[in-house]
Formats: structure tokens, C-alpha cells, sequence
């Protein structure tokens, strides 16, 4: 019964005053300072991309060329749920590694264990005390020894939880510099990223399904073949970050609140509207491809079908993307092939050999 | 405090006409529709919860029907779809979170609560303190009577518009701004109205409880030789009392946000949508201790019951649910680790939360204890009572690995997070209220039901719903979220597992309501104590069912 955007007055409003705190917080960033700030119209400006680069990128219309940046094919099972899996996905950052490990072999481990001694005592009691086994019951009621030990025992398993899980938390409210800001903003039912650094901006849509009764004629649909992504889960534009850079979120939303989520990067922050949450991550060098997430809090009729797609390439890629994408990178030009170091904050790795093995794995992704 | 107890029951008593007959029943309307007999306004609460149960269990048999395969097969055959409209296709999305928010409310508010507080607690807290009823019986009868209409307000919601189409979408938490500028029309409202009513009704309970069981103790009853069933309902309405009012509050500041211009929770008018959760988890942490604590009562009565033996560290189980109910207050913001807070406050609720983990590990181990060198015999009751241990530590732990702010991140709104607490209330909550039903059954009806039927609704019931929710944990850890219509393809596999574990449970559903009425029609009569010398709570004393009042000479507790 909504339009696809909602126009109704608050709407409206809301959007205005999370613009309004959007520049400021762009003016705060510290990689933002240098480039000039993107006007709120950019967001209608780019709307369409802007089919001035040279590369292979191509305008809506165009059709697409699958695997070139913007458009990897992802890897089956990498990124997205596992048919039948038992456990979380696989981590491509170094801090959901860190917490998968947490979970896998600290937490599942003590929380099985737990659970098997109850049920072990459960049974054994059950044998040992049934009335066949037992017929006169004892009128035991009090151990205080026993009862001090089933006290602290627990503490100190929670102790021992607790302080890895509390470091845990201090490392990832521990974000280095950012290399790049991307501001995600949730709307019923799409997401909206912009690079306030670079003066891009585009609506993330899902795909719908070839066949669908609700796709419009000339519509793009999902391909077939999986090469957008599984159902559901991929969208007709992507976020592009580089890897093994600080990227840096910052989320809000401009309508009800939503939560933007990519389980392998082990993140989830809620969008909500008149507020600019923040979060970061630092995809490892190595990790390049697609990952999917969805909306993760409940934002009304469409909630299940406004996937999250964050395409993370190599750093020239990236160069490349934003340059195909209309923005303006500071320092470099775009189109000439930079050579690696020419970064403009003080970029962690310099001119390591990575992007040539790089662009090798993603070509074959 | 006794001789206000009895004179009350006089007063009462003599309304109707004889002095000596204690079994006169007043005729049909007037017993059941302007009741002051806790027993009977008991029964009107079990009935209603079973009722409730029934329509929200129907819901999750909707939901899992839907969630069986990818793809819409369902929603669309109730919201039939027009041709190629986008529109109608929103009504049947929005018709799901309908569903949910459904399923949600009426089995929180209409069938645990009903069931444990309103039904079991009205039957057993006066038998067990030894008092003829409640304190306030008038006040009883509009408890129940506030739920009734409460429990149509939401029925009735999902007739009226709420934005995207028919009936509140907004889920159980009501969150603004969904709930607010996210929802025209006035389904929203109605179930504002719904939980208004039937929190004001919890509210009155609980003052009737409290007053109950500090001043109508039988003599001899002190504090500390109450059985724990009643603790666990003197705590249990505490939390009632001092949490309902705060919801009361936030869905009022919901209401004049949707239709008074207010802006609480809009931030283009400086108010703040996390406020709202912040109020809304401040009920709604102690109310999943309210939903389980009466079960966690009923499980020490059943446990020390067929074991033969006293409960194992009385004190300690008073006091670990005191414990629980007051640190139950201070880590609600646990629900919202994702809401983007800062770390002092994460480490905080992360290690509130755990915290909790102690006096339930004490609950646990001390019915293991009670156990222990006891003669135990496997009565149904006895089967659940074990069940709710076992399963109830699953769910549990599964709770202190989302305890961890860190870690919670990635299971936060995902399936994971729905197969913890429905282990700890659809398999703790509902497992403690089938043990009690079975339990109390004998004394309620003086009819005992059929032994075979309730181990084979257990066993079946048992297998059922691990079914159901084991699977979940592997869902949400693969990645899909809460209050979805529709998933991935990859997701198909547990999602489908689940829904043959539902169709497992409602066999098991079904041979209880045989059970039920077969026993009701042509059950054995029930002696006054079917369990045995380990039954020796006061109810047991009584005849099964007990007379329409009882202790008219207050029993003496030494």
C-alpha cells in the first residue's frame, strides 16, 4: 500500500534532519576533511549512474558484464548461508574471526559441556533413584559445602567467559583511522549508500525474480545463473569497499529503524532514524569477493526483501569503482592506472605486491 | 490478619443463604460470569489460556506452514494477490507480521500469564497458604474480565488497517517509530488498547496476590515454610507490579505519538526511537522471568512430589528467584546490544546478563539434588518436570553465549536468538505448565486423567518441539534473520525440519485435549491424594476437588 518511497510530511522531515546530521558528522570525519562536502542533491544526481567512465561500467540500461567490478560473481557458500550448515559463516575480518573463534571453541565448548553434565546427572539420577533402585527416599535437604561449590563454580566459568568476551568488545570499539566512509541509510524497503569522500551516492534494490508478476517490463532481474547472488539476497547495486582498508559505516535511517547486517563481517548495527550509529570493519587483504546480509530489524511489510551486498575488491578496484560510479577520488586520477602507493592518507600497506594476485582471484570469482 | 481473612469469608458466605452448607454453588451466571471464588475464576483463566493457546498455537502452525519451503505458498492463498498489483503483495507481507506480532502477544499475555498466574496461582496460592480465597475476590473476578476484552481488541485489530494492510504488523515490542508513523490506521491502536487492558490486569492481580500471601496466611505459615510455588508467585507478581507500569507508560507515549502530535519517540521533534526501547525492555526483561518463575515454582513442587523427598536447599530456591527477579531489573539492555550503544554500557548489560546464569544454576542443581536419594517414580507430571530441567538448561546456555555483547552482534534478530527463548519459554514455560496442569488435574476436576495419554502426549510433545527449535539455532547461525515471510533457498533445509517437528507437536497437542476431555467424561475419581507421601502441601489435604470454600477453620502449620 506504501509507495516504494514514502513521501508522507515526518518522512520527509526525518530525512532532512538525518541530512543535516549527516554533513556535520562528514565535516567531523577526518579522511572527509578534505573533500568537498556532497550536497543532500547528490543523492538525485546519481540516482541514474553516471555513464561518464571509461571503464566497463555500464549504465543502467546497459547490460551487465559479470565480473567486472561492481558485478563479481560470488563464490558459492562464501558469504551467505550454507545449505544445511550447522554453524556460523565463515569470517573474512580479523575481529569475527576473533569472535568466531570465541564462540566455536570457548563458548560452544563450555555451553556442551554444561549442558552434557546436566543431562548426565539428570539420567544417572534417574537410574540410580528410581523407586525399583530406591525405595526408601533419604530426607537430605542441605549440603552447604555443595551448595557454596554449585555457587562459585559457575562464577568462575563466567569469569572466564567473561574476560575474553569483554576484550572482545573493547577491540571492536577499537577502530583504527578510517581509509574510507561509507554512510548507510535504511529506507522501507531499500538502502541508500553514499561515499561522502568521493561524491558517490546510489539506492541498493533487491532483485527481483525473473518471472515475477511484479517486475515491470525492461525490469532487471535476478540472473539466473547466480551470478548477481542467491535469491533474495542480491541486490542491483552493490556497496564496493576496499579490502584490507578501515572501512568505516555510518548508519542511520530515514524512516522506521532497520539493522544493517553482513554476518561474515560478524556486523550488525541498528539504522536508526535521527541517529547516526557507527560501526567499522577491515576486511582481510586476501578476502575479496561478495558478501550478503539482510535487514535485521523488523521494518514492516517488505522487512525480508532489502538485502545487503558489500562487494569488497582489491584497492585499485575500488580506484576504479568509485571513479566508474561518477566520484572524484582526491589526489589520483582515476583512469591511469595508479601506481599502488599513491594512496592519500597514510595507507597501512604500501606498495605490496597484493594487487596483481588480487585482481587474479577476483577475475576467476 | 487471619481474622480479616475470615470474616471476609463470612461476609461472603453468608450472602449466599445457609451458615452451614460450604459446597453451595450459586447457579450457572452468576457462578461464572460474577465469580469471587478463586477457584473458579482460576478455572475461567485456564480456560481462557487454552483457548488463547490454541489460536496462537494455530498462528505458528500459519507460520511454519509458510516457512516450510522458499517462496510465498500461504500468505498469498489468505491475501489472494490481484494480478501483478504490488500492493496486494505488501498486504500479504504485512499479513505476516501480523502473524507474528499475533502469535507473539497472545502467547505471552494470554496464554503463560493467563495460565501460570491467573490459572494455577488463583487455584493454588489460597490452598497452599491455607487461606479460604483470595483477598480481594471482586477484584479477582475483574482481572479475568479485563482479559477478555483485552484478548478481542487484539482479535479485533487484525480487522482494521495498520498501514501496509489489515491488523498491527509491528511485532510483540511494538517499536517505534514502526509503530508509530510506520502504521496508519487504527489496528495499532487496538492493540495498544489490548495490552492497556490486559496489563491493568496483571496489575490487579498482583496487588491481590501480594495482599494474599502476606496477610492470609494460614497460622504457623511463615514466609519461610511456604511452599515454593507461592514464593515463586509473590515474586513473580512483584515484578508484575513494578514492571507493567513502565509499559503502561511507553505504549501511552506510543499513543499520543500516533495521535496527539506528541514526540516522544521522533527524533525530528527531539525525542529518540531508542527511548522507547529502553522503556519497553525494562518490562519486557523481568517479563520473561515472569513467564518462567511460576514455572520454575511448580517444578519444585512436582520434583519434591514424586521424588518423596523435601526440595533441596529451600532457602536457596526462595532466594535464587529473589535473586533473579532483582537482577532481572538491571539487565534489560541486553535486548538492544545492536541499537548501537557505547561500550561501557555493552560491558555492563554483558556482564548484568551473566550474572543471572548463578541462582538459575542453583535452581537447576538443587532439583537435581532434590532428586538425589529420593525414590522417584515417572508420573506424567514427574516426565515434564524432568523435560523443563534438562531443556531448560539448553535454552539457558544458549543465553549466555548471547549474553556476550561481542558475540551477540552476529546472532542478534536472527533465528538463533528465537531458538533460545523458545527453549527457555515454549519448551520451560509451556513444559512447567503441562507438568502443573497434570499435576493439580486429579485436584482441580476429582478426576484423575489417563497415565497412558499424558506420557505419550509428553514423549511425542518432547520429540516434537526439539525438533521445531533445534534446528533453529543452526538457522539463525547460518544467517537468517527474525520475522522473515520468505528465505533463501539455502535455508530450506532446517527451516523444513522444523515444520515437520511442528506437525510432530500437534500430535501431541491432540492427545492431551483426548486426554483431557476422555478424562473429564469417564476419568477415575481421584482420591483426595493421588501422589503420595510426597505430596504435602496443603491442597492435598483437601477433598479432589476441594469444596466451593475450604478452611473455614484455618488449618494450623507447625
Amino acid at each position: 500500500m506504501f509507495p516504494p518511497n514514502p513521501t508522507h510530511a515526518t518522512g520527509v522531515q526525518m530525512r532532512l534532519i538525518g541530512w543535516a546530521i549527516a554533513l556535520a558528522a562528514a565535516g567531523l570525519t577526518p579522511a572527509a576533511a578534505q573533500s568537498p562536502a556532497s550536497a543532500p542533491g547528490t543523492t538525485a544526481a546519481t540516482a541514474a549512474p553516471a555513464a561518464t567512465a571509461a571503464a566497463a561500467a555500464p549504465a543502467a540500461a546497459a547490460p551487465i558484464v559479470y565480473g567486472s567490478v561492481g558485478h563479481a560473481i560470488p563464490k558459492e557458500g562464501v558469504g551467505m548461508p550454507v545449505p544445511g550448515a550447522y554453524g556460523i559463516q565463515t569470517q573474512v575480518t580479523p575481529l569475527g574471526e576473533r569472535a568466531a573463534h570465541f564462540h566455536n571453541f570457548w563458548l560452544m565448548w563450555t555451553i556442551t559441556l554444561i549442558s552434557a553434565f546436566v543431562l548426565a546427572l539428570l539420567v544417572w539420577t534417574i537410574f540410580r533413584y528410581r523407586r525399583g533402585a530406591n525405595p526408601t527416599p533419604s530426607r537430605n535437604s542441605h549440603n552447604t559445602v555443595i551448595e557454596v561449590i554449585w555457587t562459585l563454580v559457575p562464577v568462575l566459568i563466567l569469569l572466564a567467559i567473561a574476560l575474553p568476551s569483554i576484550s572482545l568488545l573493547r577491540a571492536q570499539y577499537s577502530p583504527p583511522p578510517a581509509d574510507v566512509t561509507v554512510k548507510v541509510t535504511g529506507h522501507q524497503w531499500y538502502w541508500t549508500y553514499e561515499y561522502p569522500d568521493y561524491g558517490v551516492s546510489f539506492d541498493s534494490n533487491i532483485l527481483k525474480e525473473k518471472g515475477d508478476p511484479t517486475l515491470k517490463p525492461g525490469d532487471r532481474f535476478r540472473d539466473p545463473a547466480g551470478r548477481d547472488g542467491p535469491p533474495l539476497l542480491a541486490a542491483d547495486e552493490r556497496m564496493v569497499i576496499p579490502a584490507g582498508k578501515v572501512v568505516k559505516f555510518i548508519i542511520t535511517a530515514d524512516d522506521v529503524i532497520h539493522s544493517f547486517a553482513v554476518p561474515a563481517f560478524w556486523t550488525k548495527l541498528d539504522a536508526n532514524p535521527g541517529q547516526l550509529n557507527e560501526t567499522w570493519v577491515k576486511v582481510d587483504a586476501d578476502k575479496t569477493g561478495v558478501y550478503f546480509g539482510q535487514c535485521s530489524e523488523l521494518c514492516g511489510a517488505r522487512h525480508a526483501f532489502m538485502p545487503i551486498n558489500v562487494e569488497v575488491v582489491t584497492p585499485d578496484q575500488f580506484k576504479q569503482w568509485i571513479a566508474s560510479k561518477g566520484g572524484t577520488l582526491p589526489g589520483a586520477k582515476p583512469a591511469a592506472t595508479p601506481a599502488a602507493a599513491v594512496t592519500p592518507a597514510a595507507a597501512p600497506q604500501p606498495a605490496t605486491p597484493q594487487p596483481a594476485t588480487n585482481q587474479a582471484a577476483t577475475a576467476q570469482n | 490478619m487471619s481474622t480479616t481473612a475470615d470474616s471476609l469469608y463470612l461476609k461472603g458466605h453468608e450472602a449466599h443463604d445457609a451458615h452451614h452448607d460450604a459446597d453451595h454453588k450459586p447457579g450457572f451466571f452468576v457462578r461464572w460470569f460474577m465469580s469471587t471464588n478463586h477457584k473458579d475464576i482460576g478455572t475461567l483463566y485456564l480456560i481462557f489460556a487454552i483457548v488463547a493457546g490454541i489460536i496462537g498455537g494455530g498462528i505458528s502452525g500459519i507460520m511454519r506452514w509458510e516457512l516450510a519451503h522458499p517462496g510465498i505458498q500461504v500468505l498469498n492463498m489468505m491475501w489472494p494477490i490481484g494480478a501483478g498489483a504490488g500492493a496486494t503483495l505488501d498486504e500479504a507481507y504485512h499479513h505476516w507480521n501480523v502473524l507474528i506480532t499475533a502469535h507473539g502477544l497472545i502467547m505471552v499475555f494470554f496464554m503463560v500469564m493467563p495460565a501460570m498466574i491467573g490459572g494455577f496461582g488463583n487455584w493454588f496460592v489460597p490452598l497452599m497458604i491455607g487461606a479460604p480465597d483470595m483477598a480481594f475476590p471482586r477484584m479477582n473476578n475483574i482481572s479475568f474480565w479485563l482479559l477478555v476484552p483485552a484478548f478481542l481488541l487484539l482479535l479485533g485489530s487484525t480487522f482494521v488497517s495498520g498501514g501496509s494492510g489489515y491488523g498491527a504488523g509491528t511485532g510483540w515490542t511494538v517499536y517505534a517509530p514502526l509503530s508509530t508513523s510506520g502504521s496508519q490506521g487504527p489496528a495499532v491502536d487496538m492493540a495498544i488498547f489490548s495490552l492497556h487492558l490486559a496489563g491493568a490486569s496483571s496489575i490487579l492481580g498482583a496487588i491481590n496476590f501480594i495482599t494474599t500471601i502476606f496477610n492470609m496466611r494460614a497460622p504457623g505459615m511463615t514466609l519461610h515454610k511456604m511452599p515454593l510455588f507461592v514464593w515463586s508467585i509473590l515474586v513473580t507478581v512483584f515484578l508484575l507490579l513494578l514492571a507493567l507500569p513502565v509499559l503502561a507508560g511507553a505504549i501511552t507515549m506510543l499513543l499520543t505519538d500516533r495521535n496527539f502530535g506528541t514526540t516522544f519517540f521522533d527524533a525530528s521533534g527531539g525525542g529518540n526511537v531508542v527511548l522507547y526501547q529502553h522503556l519497553f525492555w525494562f518490562f519486557g526483561h523481568p517479563e520473561v522471568y515472569i513467564m518462567i518463575l511460576p514455572g520454575f515454582g511448580m517444578v519444585s513442587q512436582i520434583v519434591a512430589t514424586f521424588s518423596r523427598k523435601p526440595v533441596f536447599g529451600y532457602l536457596g530456591m526462595a532466594y535464587a528467584m529473589v535473586a533473579i527477579g532483582v537482577v532481572g531489573f538491571v539487565v534489560w539492555a541486553h535486548h538492544m546490544f545492536t541499537t548501537g550503544m557505547n561500550v561501557n554500557e555493552k560491558m555492563y548489560f554483558t556482564a548484568a546478563t551473566m550474572v543471572i546464569a548463578v541462582p538459575t544454576g542453583v535452581k537447576i542443581f538443587s532439583w537435581i539434588a532434590t532428586m538425589w536419594g529420593g525414590s522417584i517414580t515417572f508420573e506424567t507430571p514427574m516426565l515434564w518436570a524432568i523435560g523443563f530441567i534438562f531443556l531448560f538448561t539448553v535454552g539457558g546456555v544458549t543465553g549466555v553465549v548471547l549474553a556476550n555483547g561481542g558475540v551477540d552482534n552476529y546472532m542478534h534478530d536472527t533465528y538463533y536468538v528465537v531458538a533460545h527463548f523458545h527453549y527457555v519459554l515454549s519448551l520451560g514455560a509451556v513444559f512447567a505448565i503441562f507438568g502443573g496442569f497434570y499435576y493439580w488435574f486429579p485436584k482441580m476436576s476429582g478426576k484423575m486423567y489417563n497415565e497412558f495419554l499424558g506420557k505419550l502426549h509428553f514423549f511425542i510433545m518432547f520429540i516434537g518441539v526439539n525438533v521445531i527449535f533445534f534446528p533453529m539455532h543452526f538457522l539463525g547461525l547460518d544467517g537468517m534473520p527474525r520475522r522473515i515471510p520468505d528465505y533463501t533457498p539455502a535455508l530450506e533445509k532446517w527451516n523444513q525440519v522444523a515444520t515437520v517437528g511442528y506437525m510432530i507437536t500437534i500430535v501431541g497437542v491432540a492427545i492431551f485435549f483426548v486426554n483431557i476431555l476422555w478424562s473429564l467424561a469417564a476419568g477415575k475419581k481421584a482420591p483426595d491424594n493421588p501422589w503420595g507421601e510426597g505430596a504435602t502441601t496443603l491442597e492435598w489435604t483437601l477433598s479432589s476437588p476441594p469444596p466451593f470454600h475450604q478452611f473455614s477453620t484455618l488449618p494450623k502449620i507447625d
